[in-house]
């Protein structure tokens, strides 16, 4: 199948088809928990992780902590996408500002994200502020990286007919490098919002008392397997949400992009 | 029908252009009249670009003078369209002035495209982006055209709509035109004046009156034609391409 009639698919019928694979995949391990094969302490069937994801839903639970965890991925998120879109734009439209910050960015992304979390905890203390920091840095760099070789891989011929067509600098940058730019940022944004989701795992296990990354901790000191396989598919549901969101995005923004000109 | 050279378009004298050790442009002296349809022949590498991005304003020279008009535009062998904007959106980028889309339509319908006026760069054919590329240029009206093999890219049969799209453009809007072409046949057919850029330098100019459209076939023109290939280092045996004229002369006026 060409990329381009996958992208005439209906938005449903694309959903419908992604999910159709795990939902196989599920009816598979409920026979093997029935039949023994894979006891509860190494997984909990579907049908137990069901009545407790139902239970979770009733009484609400499980959406308090998705808020709380959503809360902190978006705070962070936003300040690791908006620092990182600055920064990339600081250095890819100015010689000075490449030079000023493109070597040290270059140096900190290769610092292990699991690194830094004694430090930010010596730093920030062990309540909200660390969880978000850590989610803003691990953010920050998708996005820069992606946006500033977006920026800098621009064909400069482009540029060139903008400036001999009577373009000033402000122009230049609004009409031309901003959006030649931006199927890179798109690249990096789906980068960040995964990193943003699963860094949550790492960052509520710093002293949370709340959220997915805390349900899963507290779950694996009491053995639930059930909880845990939950918390794990809040994590793919929303990632396949995540992604269709970015792929909207994508659509609407980019339109002209010979993959979703429609003819 | 030549037009009156007293009005100078582009003056250059003395010009020097180097990278490195090498001297691209080398002392050339260059006079286009206003109006005037000029076609510049010389090998590959001989800094035929390299002038006309001098002249366009894009690159500099090291050395002499440049006078040009303020009001240029080109058309490159690539169309250069962004293709995140609307062809006439395209057309109306950086356009001053009054009513910018009511003037990029115009140009739009002026190079047969009215249909085209909203497609995205990316679902137009090498030719029509091409003329797109020519309304953007010429919807800035410009005193100088310059044209760097702009029909290179293009089909035998494209090339010579296209051509015959510049001499009509060029008659009812009068730039000084200077075009860039490896094809001498091309350069015969449309310029007022042929000139040969060798080492540096401007080594021949050639007046050509005869009236358009023009048959490559004639005696004068074969002449001109294998001067110019022996300038250009091709010793010139071969008949004109004869369905090139076939087109120019027949489907013209
Ligand atoms: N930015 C540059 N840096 C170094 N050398 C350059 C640069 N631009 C052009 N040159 C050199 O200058 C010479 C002339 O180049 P130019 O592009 O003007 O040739 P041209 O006559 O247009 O050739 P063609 O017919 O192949 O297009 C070439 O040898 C080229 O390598
Ligand atoms: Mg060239």
């Amino acid at each position: 199948m060409s990329l381009r009639s996958h992208s005439r698919w209906p938005f449903w019928r694309n959903l419908g088809a992604r999910l159709l694979s795990p939902l196989l995949l599920l009816l598979l391990w409920e026979a093997a928990s029935q039949s023994g094969v894979l006891p509860a302490r190494i997984i909990a069937a579907p049908s137990a992780i069901g009545g407790t994801l139902w239970q979770m839903l009733a009484s609400g639970e499980l959406a308090g902590h998705l808020w709380v965890s959503l809360i902190r991925a978006l705070s962070g998120l936003a300040i690791g996408v908006s620092v990182g879109a600055s920064l990339a734009l600081v250095a890819g439209l100015s010689r000075g500002g490449e030079l000023a910050i493109d070597s040290p960015m270059q140096m900190l992304r290769t610092l292990p994200f699991l690194a830094i979390v004694p430090l930010f905890i010596l730093w920030f203390g062990v309540g909200e502020t660390p969880k978000i920091a850590l989610i803003a840095l691990g953010t920050t760099f998708p996005v820069y990286l992606t946006l500033f070789a977006g920026i800098r891989g621009l064909d400069p011929k482009l540029i060139e007919a903008a400036t001999l067509f009577g373009l000033n600098r402000r122009e230049r940058v609004w009409h031309v490098i901003l959006p030649g730019a931006l199927p890179s940022f798109f690249v990096g944004l789906r980068y960040a919002f995964g990193i943003s989701w699963l860094g949550l795992v790492v960052v509520e296990q710093i002293n949370a008392t709340a959220g997915i990354g805390y349900l899963v901790n507290d779950a694996r000191d009491f053995m639930r397997t059930d909880v845990i396989v939950i918390c794990l598919l809040v994590y793919s549901v929303l990632g396949l949400g995540i992604d269709a969101l970015v792929r909207g995005l994508e659509r609407f923004t980019l339109a002209w992009r010979p993959a979703f000109i429609r003819s | 029908m030549p037009r009156s050279a007293s009005v100078a378009a582009v003056s250059v004298r003395q010009a020097v252009r180097q990278f490195g050790e090498q001297r691209i442009l080398d002392g050339l002296d260059l006079d286009i009249g206003a109006g005037q349809f000029v076609a510049l022949l010389g090998r590959s590498g001989s800094g035929k670009t390299t002038l006309l991005r001098a002249l366009a304003g894009l690159d500099r020279i090291d050395g002499g003078q440049l006078q040009v008009p303020q009001a240029r535009a080109a058309v490159f062998q690539e169309p250069r369209l962004m293709p995140w904007k609307r062809a006439w959106r395209n057309v109306s980028l950086g356009l001053r002035g009054a009513n910018p889309e009511a003037r990029a339509r115009a140009a739009m319908e002026e190079v047969g495209l009215q249909h085209r006026l909203s497609a995205w760069p990316g679902t137009l054919s090498g030719g029509e982006a091409q003329r797109v590329a020519l309304a953007r240029a010429l919807v800035r009206e410009p005193k100088l055209l310059l044209l760097d093999e702009p029909f290179a890219a293009l089909d035998a049969l494209t090339r010579i709509r296209m051509q015959q799209l510049v001499l009509e453009l060029w008659r009812k809007h009068a730039p000084a035109v200077l075009l860039v072409t490896h094809d001498v046949d091309e350069a015969v057919l449309l310029a007022d004046r042929v000139l040969v850029l060798d080492r540096g330098r401007i080594v021949d100019d050639l007046h050509i009156a005869q009236p358009r459209p023009r048959e490559i076939a004639t005696r004068h023109l074969q002449e001109v034609r294998r001067h110019l290939l022996g300038l250009l280092g091709v010793e010139s045996n071969a008949e004109p391409a004869p369905n090139h004229s076939f087109y120019l002369t027949g489907t013209h006026r």
